[in-house]
Order: structure tokens, then C-alpha cells, then sequence
């Protein structure tokens, strides 16, 4: 058996689980690594930042539901990954980190680039390792894509000494994983199942409160069946948008903080919420004391700690989304599709009462609702949408029809800033062929837009655009809405030139400022196909998102517009 | 409210950091833990006394760790507990007759002697080793260490039904 170095079982490794893009930036101690990967089939991209790898490796496993994979050197490296590594855990995001540690022999001595990562990863991962034997990096590696993907996902980190890398091995394939304490449960409890479906059959007013649990398990198929089959409408949250089409005569569209009337109050009137792939985020639930008071609930989800979490559930389910909804379907086969009548006909009078709404005037500022259904109405909705974080991910998260799964990408549960540009590259890589269009604010685009480097530099034509109001727009919202008015350093000014900087960057700039603007220049967007394109929209910075449901205010308290502001207050 | 967790976990470098810092990351108050080796091979057992109104989410969470195998609730009324106390009472030539005698009732030993102090070894139930430090308390404890308590279920007994048909 011939000799490798541990950097070889390493790159060998991540070949052996179908690896085909590794995000990165090399450094001292990961050195070693990056030799063999020189020879590797596998593509790596180089980012500007660490935080930028971790996300090209988030939004690359977004798009394709595989395992993405970041690596970065020690101390600084490592760092810069920390915030990508805790976005991927909120978010439930598939992620295998690589980290060169400095040698065994000076690790505790404050070396130079030393930082202790295993220890600062800890909370921001599913799990972690620090190898300090080179003939476990093979083990090490399966087992890492193995926790990552399995059960609810999430991210793994291994830290490698450069000793380590050095070290020389013989190469074994580790043969299937067996961890005595990580056996994830994917079958639902077939006599909860039974209980869940008589508790559906009783229902007057169910209805399936859905997440990212659903893209996730890959399971978008069979939650239509069920929704169709049980005649229950669907409301998608943030993370779970594209699980069920917009267009279905039963899709409510997103609950919560920023979500529609109709979804809001379907969930306080529903006298049943079927659950699944969702944990009653405070985002959705507004204060839980008063979050669907008058409903029984029936809970899918593969992570047992978030069933009974916030809400305690009639019925626990603990499984994978599409195995539970498929023992659902098998259990519900032979009865009666319920009609349902009075309450779609209540849904149907709020969708057409309280539709989401917004006013652009011709001669006004553009507004950016009005951007995101132009380029819905210019691409027909046949787009990747990556959002970054605050007004304008609401934005498109509310005025995009999304139809499939895996087609919308966004930092939920940590809201992360900057998570747009790079994850939008992530995206691109994974599905080359689809369209994919970052949506970002100004303060989210400032924040990673070094990334556009990548982009030009690797050939990843992604397109962004920059809804530029000049402001963190969320951030002044609040402060218009609940401390006064005063603009606390929130408002960032137009001293950026943003197609200069794009040109700057190696990317195409265009820019609209009046509303007749907006088709013609996305439409120039849409032409480039060999550069990544920046489109800068100057929007209406007074512009607020609406609905809203002020934080920790109850969800009965919905404010629709700035006409209905001081109503609920 | 206290709870006795009996917590199997492999024994893998950092595995005490994951416990302790997930269960400060989820805000629950960690009365005391105790970790030793089993007879299982690579496995550690861990005893964590912790504070919170009610485990189901400690127990889930800790459950979410890769190196934790399996976590048992010990209901006091059906399981050992023990631990064990060093402690230095304040104990002049004239006064020794008399902590020894309270010491003898509770069969703690006397491990070390001073002009000044005597120090006694004391293992058994948390209760038992409080009841014992209330009655040397008066003499004035000059120091005192505990380990964590350590606990183990009882085995399950007869069920009297099946008793009395034996019987």
C-alpha cells in the first residue's frame, strides 16, 4: 500500500463524497491541503473572505441540497468562518468547514495565526473535530458529511494540525458510519400518525404551518399531495418558501412578523396547525401566549428538541418530512377529500380584502415591490432568488409567486447581512444553468461585496441587485416606527457610486432611478450572460414593509400599511 | 428544582466542554457534575445535578451531542446517591471527644489531625453529609470540599403482586 500525507487522504476524502467545489481561501497552516487540491478534480473557488466561502458553501448547498464545503486556514481563517458556521445552524444548512490548526507540538502556546477553533465552534456547529492522528482524517471525513447531512442538517467543522497534514498514512476507506449517539429517527410513530389524521379528519379549520423542514427533506411534493388530498391550506415560512407553489388555489403565502393578512389570521382562527419542518420561531409566533389560541397542533420534525420547545403539541410526530408525510398520505388513502367550504370561503374573503399592497406612482420614487414583480413579470418567475438580510429580503420573499423549492435562498434564523452576493455564487456554482439573482440592500451589499471579485475572476455570472434607499432600511423602519423617528447611525448616504464599483470589480453596472426605468435596465441585466452584473435601483427610502406585527406584540394586532399605523398601537 | 441526570457519554477529548457549554448556552444551572470511567470500554459516565423547572429540553439538547449515548432521568425515591465530603472542623484538644462523637454516629473518618482542627472523610447520601456538617457547623468549619454526587438506578424490585402469588 503506497504512502499518502495526510493533505492527500484529506483531498482523497472529500473525492470519495462526491466533492465537486470547495470554497476557500488558503493560508499558513491549510497549506498543505491546497498542494493536493492543485491536482484534484475538485474545482475550488477562491474567495476575498472566509465569511464569503462559508456562504458561497451555504448557498451552493441551498441550490443543490448536497453538502457544501468551505476551507480556511488557522486563527483569522477559522474566525472568519464563525458567522457562516452559526448562520448554517440556525438555518439547518448542510456544511462541511475544513480549518488548518498550527502543529500539535505548539497548539496551547498562543502561536502565531493560532486560534482555539474547536472550542470557538463549538455552539456554531452540529459537531466538531480536532484530528490530531492522521490516520483518522478518512473517518473523520465520512463521518462529518455523514452528521451534516443526516437527520436535521447542519454544519461540521475539522480542525486539522499542519503536522497532521504532513503526517503520512496508508489510504483505507472507512466503510459506513456507526456512531453510538447520533441515530437520527426518520420514521414517524405510525399510531401518532393515526392520531394526526383523525385530529385532521375532526378539523373545521386546519392548516399546514410549513418550513424549511420540507425543502430540506426534499418532501415538496408529497406536502402538495397531502394539501390537495386533505384540502387544507398552506402557509410557507420565510425558510420554507418555493415548499409549496404561491399560485395553488390553497397557498396562504408567509406567516408571521412580515407575512400576508390572510396567513396571520388563518393561523389565529385555525382550530388546527399541522406543523412541519417549522419551530414556532418568535418570528412567526409573535408572542406565543397568544400565537393560534383556539388550535390543536400536530408537530413534524426530525429534531426532537424543537418539538415541545415553544409550542406543546397534541400530537408529537419526531421524523423526516417526507418519510412522516408520506405515512400520512398512506394513512389518509381511502377517505373522502373534505370540502371545507366555510373556511376557504373565509380565506378566500381575506386574500381578497387584505391583499399585500403597495403604491407606485409613475412620476414618484421607484418602489421596490414594484421591482421585485417586474422582474417576476420579465424572467416569468423561471429564477434562483437570494435574498441578504432586512426590508428588501422581505420584499421579495413577499412579491415573488415562488413555485419550487431550493429556488429561494436567505439567511433566516440569523439574520445575516451580506449573505446575498456570496451565496448567490454559491447558487450559481451548484445549478449553473438557472438564472440566479441576488436581491440586496445597500447596508447587506456593503458588507460582502468584495465577493464580486470572485465572481468575475471565477466566471460566475450571477446578477445582484441593489435596492439602494441610502439607509439599513429595517433598521430606520424600527426607528420611525418605535424610537421616534430618530435616525440613529442608520442612514448611509449616496456616496457610493454602484456601477462604478461594479465596473471596478469586473462585473457590468446599470442603474435605474425613475420607474421607467426599472423593466429596461433589468431587461440589460437579463442580456449579460458572461459577466456578473450589478443593477443599482435607487427605491423610495420612506418605503415601509408591510403587514407588520410589532415584536412581542400579538398576531391579532396586524398593522396592513402606514395608513393603519396608531390603529393597533 | 433539582434534577439527577445519568448521562453515558464517549469518552472523546472536549466531551465535558460540549455537556458544560450547552448547558450554559441554554441557560440551565448545573449543580454539580461528576465524570468518571465505566466498564464500557470508551465510555465515560457523567452524573449532572442540574437546576431548572423541568428537563425535557436539557435532555433533548444534551441529546443533540454526537458524543452523548444516552441520558437517564434517576428519580431520588428509586436510585443510589452519594457523595463524598473532606472536611477540616475546627477542633481544640478539649473539644475532640466531642466531634468525634458526632463524627463516629455518622461513620465519617478521621483522616487527618492538627492541634488546632481535625479532618474528617464522610460518604453517603447528600442528605446524610448535610445533616452530618449541621452538627460540626457550631465548631466552625475551617474548610471543606465536596465531590459531585454520583448516583446509580436501583434495580428494579418485585413487584408485590408477583410476591404474594409466589408466596
Amino acid at each position: 500500500m503506497s504512502t499518502i500525507t495526510g493533505a492527500q487522504a484529506l483531498i482523497t476524502a472529500l473525492e470519495h463524497e462526491g466533492v465537486d467545489v470547495v470554497f476557500g481561501v488558503p493560508g499558513g497552516a491549510i497549506l498543505p491541503a491546497y498542494d493536493p487540491l492543485h491536482e484534484s478534480p475538485i474545482r475550488h473557488i477562491l474567495a476575498r473572505h472566509e465569511q464569503g466561502a462559508g456562504h458561497m458553501a451555504e448557498g451552493y448547498a441551498w441550490a443543490t441540497g448536497r453538502v457544501g464545503v468551505a476551507m480556511a486556514t488557522s486563527g483569522p481563517g477559522a474566525t472568519n468562518l464563525v458567522t457562516p458556521l452559526a448562520d448554517a445552524l440556525m438555518d439547518s444548512v448542510p456544511l462541511v468547514a475544513i480549518t488548518g490548526q498550527v502543529p500539535t507540538s505548539s497548539v496551547g502556546n498562543d502561536a502565531f495565526q493560532e486560534a482555539y477553533t474547536t472550542g470557538i465552534t463549538m455552539p456554531a456547529t452540529k459537531h466538531n473535530y480536532f484530528v490530531t492522528d492522521v490516520d483518522e482524517i478518512a473517518q473523520v471525513v465520512r463521518e462529518a458529511f455523514h452528521i451534516a447531512s443526516t437527520g436535521r442538517p447542519g454544519p461540521v467543522l475539522i480542525d486539522l494540525p499542519k503536522n497532521v497534514l504532513n503526517a503520512t498514512t496508508t489510504w483505507r476507506d472507512p466503510g459506513a458510519v456507526s456512531l453510538a449517539g447520533y441515530k437520527p429517527t426518520v420514521e414517524g410513530h405510525p399510531r401518532r400518525v393515526k392520531e394526526a389524521v383523525e385530529l385532521i379528519t375532526e378539523a373545521q379549520r386546519p392548516v399546514l404551518y410549513v418550513g424549511g423542514g420540507i425543502i430540506k427533506a426534499n418532501a415538496a411534493a408529497e406536502l402538495r399531495r397531502f394539501a390537495e388530498v386533505t384540502n387544507v391550506p398552506v402557509t410557507t415560512t420565510l425558510m420554507g418558501r418555493g415548499a409549496f407553489p404561491d399560485d395553488h388555489r390553497l397557498a396562504l403565502g408567509m406567516p408571521g412578523m412580515h407575512g400576508t393578512y390572510t396567513a396571520i389570521t388563518a393561523l389565529q382562527k385555525a382550530d388546527l396547525l399541522i406543523a412541519i419542518g417549522v419551530r414556532f420561531d418568535d418570528r412567526v409566533t409573535g408572542k406565543v401566549e397568544t400565537f393560534a389560541p383556539h388550535a390543536k397542533v400536530i408537530h413534524v420534525d426530525v429534531d426532537p428538541a424543537e418539538i415541545g420547545k415553544v409550542r406543546t403539541p397534541d400530537v408529537p410526530i419526531v421524523g423526516d418530512a417526507r418519510r412522516v408525510l408520506g405515512q400520512l398520505l398512506e394513512a389518509w388513502a381511502g377517505r373522502e377529500t373534505p370540502d371545507r367550504q366555510p373556511w376557504l370561503d373565509t380565506i378566500a374573503a381575506w386574500k381578497r380584502d387584505f391583499p399585500l399592497r403597495y403604491d407606485q406612482r409613475p412620476d414618484g420614487p421607484i418602489k421596490p415591490q414594484f421591482v421585485i414583480e417586474e422582474l417576476y413579470r420579465l424572467t416569468g418567475g423561471d429564477a434562483t432568488l437570494v435574498a441578504g438580510v432586512g426590508q428588501h429580503q422581505m420584499w421579495a420573499s413577499q412579491f415573488w409567486r415562488f413555485s419550487d423549492p431550493r429556488r429561494w435562498i436567505n439567511s433566516g434564523g440569523l439574520g445575516t447581512m451580506g449573505f446575498a452576493i456570496p451565496a448567490a455564487i454559491g447558487a450559481k456554482v451548484g445549478r449553473p444553468d438557472d438564472l440566479v439573482y441576488a436581491i440586496d440592500g445597500d447596508g447587506s451589499f456593503q458588507m460582502t461585496f468584495q465577493e464580486l471579485i470572485t465572481a468575475a475572476d471565477e466566471g460566475i455570472p450571477i446578477k445582484v441587485a441593489v435596492f439602494n434607499n441610502q439607509s439599513y432600511g429595517m433598521v430606520t423602519q424600527w426607528q420611525k416606527l418605535f424610537y421616534g423617528g430618530r435616525l440613529s447611525a442608520s442612514v448611509l448616504g449616496d456616496g457610493v457610486d454602484y456601477v462604478k464599483v461594479a465596473e471596478g470589480l469586473g462585473c457590468v453596472g446599470f442603474r435605474a432611478e425613475t420607474p421607467d426605468e426599472v423593466a429596461p435596465t433589468l431587461e440589460k441585466s437579463l442580456a449579460v450572460d458572461d459577466r456578473p452584473v450589478v443593477v443599482e435601483l435607487v427605491v423610495d427610502p420612506d418605503e415601509m414593509v408591510f403587514p407588520m406585527v410589532p415584536a412581542g406584540a400579538s398576531n391579532d394586532e396586524v398593522i396592513l400599511g402606514p395608513d393603519d399605523l396608531g390603529r393597533s398601537s | 428544582m433539582k434534577h439527577t441526570l445519568s448521562v453515558l457519554v464517549e469518552n472523546r477529548p472536549g466531551v465535558l466542554a460540549r455537556v458544560a457549554s450547552l448547558l450554559a448556552r441554554r441557560g440551565f444551572n448545573i449543580h454539580s457534575l461528576a465524570v468518571g470511567p465505566t466498564s464500557e470500554p470508551g465510555m465515560s459516565r457523567m452524573t449532572i445535578v442540574v437546576d431548572a423547572p423541568e428537563l425535557e429540553q436539557v435532555k433533548k439538547q444534551l441529546h443533540k451531542l454526537v458524543n452523548v449515548v444516552r441520558i437517564t432521568e434517576l428519580d431520588p425515591a428509586n436510585s443510589l446517591e452519594r457523595e463524598i465530603m473532606l472536611v477540616r472542623v475546627a477542633a481544640p484538644a478539649g473539644k475532640r471527644g466531642e466531634v468525634l462523637e458526632i463524627a463516629s454516629i455518622f461513620k465519617a473518618t478521621a483522616v487527618d489531625v492538627g492541634p488546632s482542627s481535625m479532618c474528617f472523610q464522610i460518604s453517603g447520601t447528600p442528605a446524610k453529609i448535610n445533616d452530618f456538617l449541621d452538627l460540626v457547623r457550631p465548631y466552625g468549619i475551617v474548610d471543606l470540599v465536596k465531590s459531585g454526587r454520583i448516583a446509580m438506578a436501583r434495580e428494579q424490585k418485585t413487584k408485590p403482586g408477583r410476591l404474594r402469588a409466589v408466596n
